[in-house]
């Protein structure tokens, strides 16, 4: 038998791209887990619609660019950028919304840009923000947390909940009930301190430190991002600038709780989809700077713009937005952050020319 | 304790070292053959110094280094060579290299050697010199010359010793340190005295070897040399890797250790090292680690250097059925083998033969998704993703401004990668492309610099040229004037150009206009010498002895001028341009006639000159007069000849036949004028050279006749004969003075109808490249000849009493003279 001929290295470590996405999608659970106690089976109906969809496109893409199609759905890269897209949108989004965001996000934003590792966005968000741009009512209509539903009426079932995505399903039509969510309860408050808001607003005084509900999914997120650490599946660079400028950011503004506070830095911490942003969507390597000073530089900057938006903007949040925005300037932040290489004194640019 | 510095990044692959340490190092029965490449080191291949068929003793030199970066090779056993040719040799491209064959007589007898007991009584020098004809070259891998790592230019402070052996499965620097660690102790004292006993001696080992370490530490007791354990990580052990760790310095990009004073050395090396000086060996074995699941025996051997690979493999149970891929090296760095029979050689520190469920084949690549991880993994800071990136795109310009020369390949990035990407050969292409690249840059910018620099030259040798040619020019125009000539007026180029040009426009004139011209001239001539002839008179009467004197003078003048004016008007009815007119002529009336009514009117006139000559008192009327004369004669005989040429028969030609060839001949006629019009100075000598030989063949011819026919006018065509001769001796005078000394012209003919035109301009295009010398030379040898020849016809001429006797003793004279001049210029030249 001949012998092969191969270059070195002969080992390798037994890993691979499809393990580390399943990795990241298990990371998700407690998040999930958070968001179905509080705001009910919405996200996993969202998730479910999401990932049906993003398999099919990807096996669609696929066969037309004639690649063998089990080859690149094992590495569940669509899968992760589904949940993650289902996990940001609002529970009991009409199914159509879900199944727009989401084939926007694998045919346009990941596929059209040559796939997996060359598309220059972050599909997920790409997806969201076009919803967000395009049906702004649904967008912005989020779920009342279940503990606050008025007097009178039930959370919805895991029947109901499907009735209501899919309005065929129900002969009278049910609709979900909505309520601001912390974010937009400080956005709109002109005239109370944050004390009064906080005793004023059940979302507040019902919870421990931010939002009723939006607390434990954030922190769920959290859970799941220190897990992915301690897995070495990405740095704590990104994540931790990004939320050490938010909440610096936050602290500036706070403006010691008068009217005019865009909220604490732990509102804003335990809020929206910082959590989520921070650990989920900042830490994707495809689109974020590459070495650990660019990846420090990118998240601070995500940071910054995140409490910029949800502070001066007119959405309900920023992190898409601060994520896109930066994922334009992750090949410029490269260009300048290269490391200092063994036996230089200095790092080099990438755009220096050979002297 | 000794402050350990972090390696940055690295990996940990599977150890796999306890399968090869369970016995110990292993001698092997000697092989039926050795194959012993020629070059087993990084510089030039060493010199053969066997031949085929020749005995050689255990330790004998095969091939002495060639160089200074280079090592010799030595006979492993005694036996015989049977063979010195290309062999497949141990290299990741498989080739094939030249090698010695050693068939072993089995009695492996040693040539006659010896150690030293003392290296302190010997000079660094010395020992350097010992330690390269023994033969060693780094057994870590590389393979660079001991000898020329150990001589290092600045001060060494510090001598690490690397006994890392960070791949896995590699236990042969292990097994070497537990079994021969005095040795080794000793061979680091030998290194640290030749390198002038550094502030530090340092061994850097793994913590994954404490036998080794155990074993090291009793000879360590009284001596400077440190011994550091440090985390196992690869690649710790990499060169720059291991000082990074020891010393927290850094290897400068591009440098080498010694750049910071810093010389690493290899256990393996030591021990070579100690072996050649103590013992007077030279490397002809070394400890090879045979390991993996497809050989039931894992385990350390003493190998002799040219063992086929087949030959180790066989001695450890080694089934081919479980093995996809052979490794010379580690499962990290070491290269696979497509040939079994390659031999072992002084950088083999292992050989695996993994079993597929062990190593198995690598899954196809996948999108990198830049996870960063090979990032996190590099030992040298560098952003493997980007690097990838960019080779894929082959940007080679960033490639470069992300370090990629600083890459050391130890694998570590493609090993984490969880898309299973072979970034490392990547990396491996892109390298060799980019010095690839760099060395056609040097190609071509040689080739440029040569062009220019050729450009200049040529360009400083046309103004050198251009610049004597002025001169000659000049030189030639003063000479002209000096010598009265009119022509001399016209000093430069383009005059003598336009000149020429206007000679030949005049000649391409049409013959009507030439003759009413002519014509002009003839009626000019007669006013003027009526004039001057009444002047005569006048002063005859009033009896002025000097006006007379000149009057006289100027009358004789009056009539020459006429004469010529005659002449040329004549000249241009019978010849040249004006056939036409002849061939009308002739048409129109007998040609005979006309022709015999200007004999007898150039008689008459010749008479009248002869009298005149006869009552001429005054030498220069005489010697006037006498030229006149000469014309005249010659023109007789030109219209005697043509009446002679002119058959009886020419009247009855066919006016349309005539009109043909006159057409023709025209055409003929003004085609040689306008090449007369451009041809240069030296092609209108060689023309005229010819056609004056080709007169004075044919005068010689009617000379001949006529003295056959006892003609009257024997004297006067002899005197032509003269004449036309002395005008071929002047001409070809200044055609040698003109070619031997002229380079090129810059009118160049556009006519190439002539052969000889073509011929001149290869012989001035060769006088161009020749050198000074070289021209003077054949100048010489040209003179020579032509005095040969000259000499030749003079005594001919002597002989014959000939009357040209004395013209060409005059000719051969002044050629003697011009060689001893030229001969003397080379000899100048030569001196």
């Amino acid at each position: 038998m001949a012998l092969l001929k191969l270059t070195s290295p002969h080992a390798h470590a037994a890993q691979n791209t499809g393990a580390v996405m399943r990795l990241v999608l298990l990371a998700t659970i407690p998040g999930l887990l958070a968001l179905t106690v509080f705001f009910g089976w919405g996200s996993l109906i969202n998730i479910l619609i999401a990932g049906t969809v993003a398999v099919c496109c990807e096996a669609l893409v696929m066969r037309l660019r004639k690649r063998p199609v089990m080859f690149y759905l094992r590495d569940c890269s669509a899968l992760v950028t589904a949940v993650l897209l289902g996990l940001a949108l609002p529970p009991l989004a009409p199914w159509w919304v879900v199944v727009i965001g989401t084939g926007f996000a694998i045919l346009i934003a990941k596929h059209l840009y040559g796939g997996l590792g060359y598309n220059p966005f972050n599909p997920a968000m790409v997806g969201y923000v076009v919803l967000l741009i395009s049906f702004p009512v649904q967008m912005t209509a989020w779920a009342t947390p279940l503990p606050l539903y008025p007097e009178g009426l039930s959370a919805p079932s895991f029947w109901e909940s499907l009735q209501i995505v899919f309005p065929v399903l129900s002969p009278g039509n049910i609709d979900a009930v909505t309520a601001a969510t912390p974010l937009d309860t400080f956005k709109h408050n002109s005239s109370l301190l944050v004390t009064q808001l906080y005793e004023k607003t059940p979302l507040f005084s019902q919870a421990h430190w931010a939002g009723l509900g939006w607390e434990w999914v954030n922190l769920g997120f959290l859970a799941g991002g220190i897990l992915l650490l301690a897995r070495r599946v990405f740095t704590w660079h990104a994540p931790v600038a990004m939320l050490s400028s938010l909440a610096l950011c936050a602290a500036l503004f706070y403006d010691s709780g008068s009217s005019a506070s865009h909220g604490s830095p732990l509102m804003h911490l335990l809020s929206g989809g910082t959590m989520l942003g921070a650990f989920f969507i900042v830490t994707d390597p495809v689109t974020s700077a590459t070495s650990n000073r660019g990846r420090l530089i990118y998240g601070a900057l995500i940071g910054v713009l995140i409490f910029i938006i949800r502070s001066w903007g007119s959405y309900p949040d920023a992190v898409a937005f601060a994520v896109l925005l930066m994922n334009f300037a992750a090949p410029l932040i490269d260009n300048y952050t290269l490391p200092r290489t063994y036996g230089h004194t200095k790092s080099r640019r990438a755009t220096k020319k050979k002297e | 304790m000794r402050k350990i510095w972090d390696l940055v990044g690295g990996v940990h692959p599977p150890e796999n070292k306890h399968q090869s340490v369970q016995q110990p190092i292993g001698r092997l029965p000697l092989p039926e053959k050795l194959v012993i490449p020629l070059n087993q080191h990084i510089g030039a291949p060493p010199k053969l110094v066997v031949n085929i068929g020749d005995e050689v003793l255990k330790g004998q030199v095969l091939a002495e280094p060639n160089g200074m970066v280079s090592v010799g090779v030595h006979a492993p056993t005694s036996g015989v060579i049977s063979d010195i040719s290309d062999y497949p040799i141990p290299h990741p491209s498989g080739m094939s290299a030249r090698c010695i064959t050693l068939i072993p007589d089995n009695y492996d007898r040693w040539i006659e050697h010896a150690g030293l007991d003392d290296f302190r009584a010997c000079s660094p020098a010395k020992l350097l010199e010992l330690i390269r004809e023994a033969g060693i070259a780094g057994l870590g891998g590389a393979g660079f010359p001991a000898a020329v790592k150990l001589s290092a230019r600045k001060p060494v402070s510090t001598l690490i010793i690397n006994a890392t052996e960070c791949e896995p499965y590699i236990t042969a620097d292990d097994m070497l340190i537990r079994e021969r660690a005095e040795d080794i102790v000793e061979g680091i004292r030998i290194l640290a005295y030749i390198l002038g006993d550094p502030e530090e001696v340092l061994i850097g080992i793994e913590d994954n070897k404490p036998e080794a370490y155990e074993a090291l530490q009793p000879y360590l007791a009284d001596t400077n040399i440190e011994l550091v354990e440090f985390p196992t990580r690869y690649p710790s052990g990499g060169e720059k890797q291991l000082i990074q760790i020891l010393t927290g310095k850094e290897v400068p990009s591009g440098g080498m250790p010694a750049d910071i004073g810093i010389v690493c050395q290899n256990i393996g090396t030591t021990y070579a090292i100690q072996r050649a000086i103590r013992h007077g060996e030279p490397l002809i074995s070394r400890v090879t680690t045979v390991t993996g699941r497809a050989c039931t025996l894992n385990r350390n051997y003493q190998t002799l250097i040219g063992t086929p690979i087949s030959h180790l493999l066989k001695h450890n149970g080694y089934d081919h059925h479980h093995c996809a891929r052979l490794i010379m090296g580690g499962p990290m760095m070491g290269f696979t083998l497509t040939d079994m029979d390659v031999p072992v050689i002084k950088t083999t520190n292992c050989i695996l033969a993994p079993s597929k469920e062990e190593l198995p084949t690598p899954p196809p690549a996948q999108a990198c998704i830049r996870c960063g991880m090979c990032a996190e993994a590099c030992p040298a800071s560098l952003l493997p993703q980007q690097l990838f990136w960019y080779a894929q795109s082959q940007n080679y310009e960033r490639l470069e401004a992300h370090n990629l020369f600083d890459c050391i390949e130890c694998g570590a990035c493609s090993y984490v990668c969880p898309s299973n990407i072979p970034l490392v050969q990547y990396y491996r292409a892109a390298k060799g492309e980019i010095r690839k690249q760099a060395q056609e840059k040097i190609k071509s910018d040689r080739a440029r610099a040569r062009f220019e620099f050729q450009q200049a030259r040529k360009a400083k040798e046309e103004a050198e040229k251009s610049a004597k040619r002025e001169a000659r020019k000049k030189a030639a125009a003063e000479a002209r004037a000096k010598s009265g000539d009119p022509a001399a007026t016209t000093d430069s180029q383009s005059d003598i150009v336009q000149a020429a040009m206007a000679r030949a426009a005049e000649k391409q004139a049409s013959p009507e206009a030439q003759k009413a011209k002519l014509e002009r001239g003839v009626a000019r001539a007669e006013n003027h010498l009526q004039t001057v002839e009444q002047r005569l008179l006048a002063a005859e009467q009033d009896g002025n002895e000097q006006q007379v004197e000149q009057a006289r003078a100027a009358v004789a003048d009056a009539r020459l001028r006429l004469d010529d004016a005659l002449a040329k008007l004549q000249a241009l009815e019978t010849e040249g341009a004006s056939t036409e007119n002849k061939v009308m002529e002739r048409l129109q009336a007998s040609p005979n006639e006309a022709l015999q009514k200007k004999i007898a009117s150039l008689r008459e006139r010749i008479a009248i000159t002869e009298q005149k000559i006869a009552e001429a008192d005054d030498e220069a009327l005489e010697t006037a007069l006498q030229n006149g004369l000469d014309k005249q004669i010659g023109k007789l005989k030109e219209a005697e000849k043509q009446l002679a040429e002119t058959p009886a028969g020419d009247a009855v030609l066919t006016p349309a036949g005539t009109t043909d060839a006159a057409a023709a001949a025209i055409a003929k006629a003004q085609a040689r004028a306008a090449a007369m019009g451009n041809l240069s100075e030296e092609d209108k000598l060689r023309e005229s050279i010819m056609s004056l030989e080709g007169r004075i063949e044919k005068a010689q011819a009617k000379l001949d006749e006529a003295r056959a026919s006892e003609s009257e006018h024997v004297d006067a065509l002899q005197t032509g004969l003269n004449k036309l001769q002395q005008k071929l001796l002047d001409n070809r005078e200044k055609y040698f003075a003109l070619t031997g000394q002229t380079i090129g012209s810059e009118e160049q003919p556009q006519d190439a109808a002539s052969v000889a035109i073509a011929r001149a301009q290869a012989r001035a295009v060769e006088l161009a490249n020749m050198s000074e010398q070289d021209k003077l030379r054949e100048a010489v040898n040209s003179l020579k000849g032509r005095l040969e020849k000259s000499r030749q016809k003079l005594r001919q001429a002597e002989a014959e009493g000939s009357e040209h006797v004395e013209a060409l003793r005059t000719a051969s004279e002044k050629l003697e003279a011009k060689l001893a001049a030229a001969e003397q210029q080379l000899a100048e030249y030569n001196a």
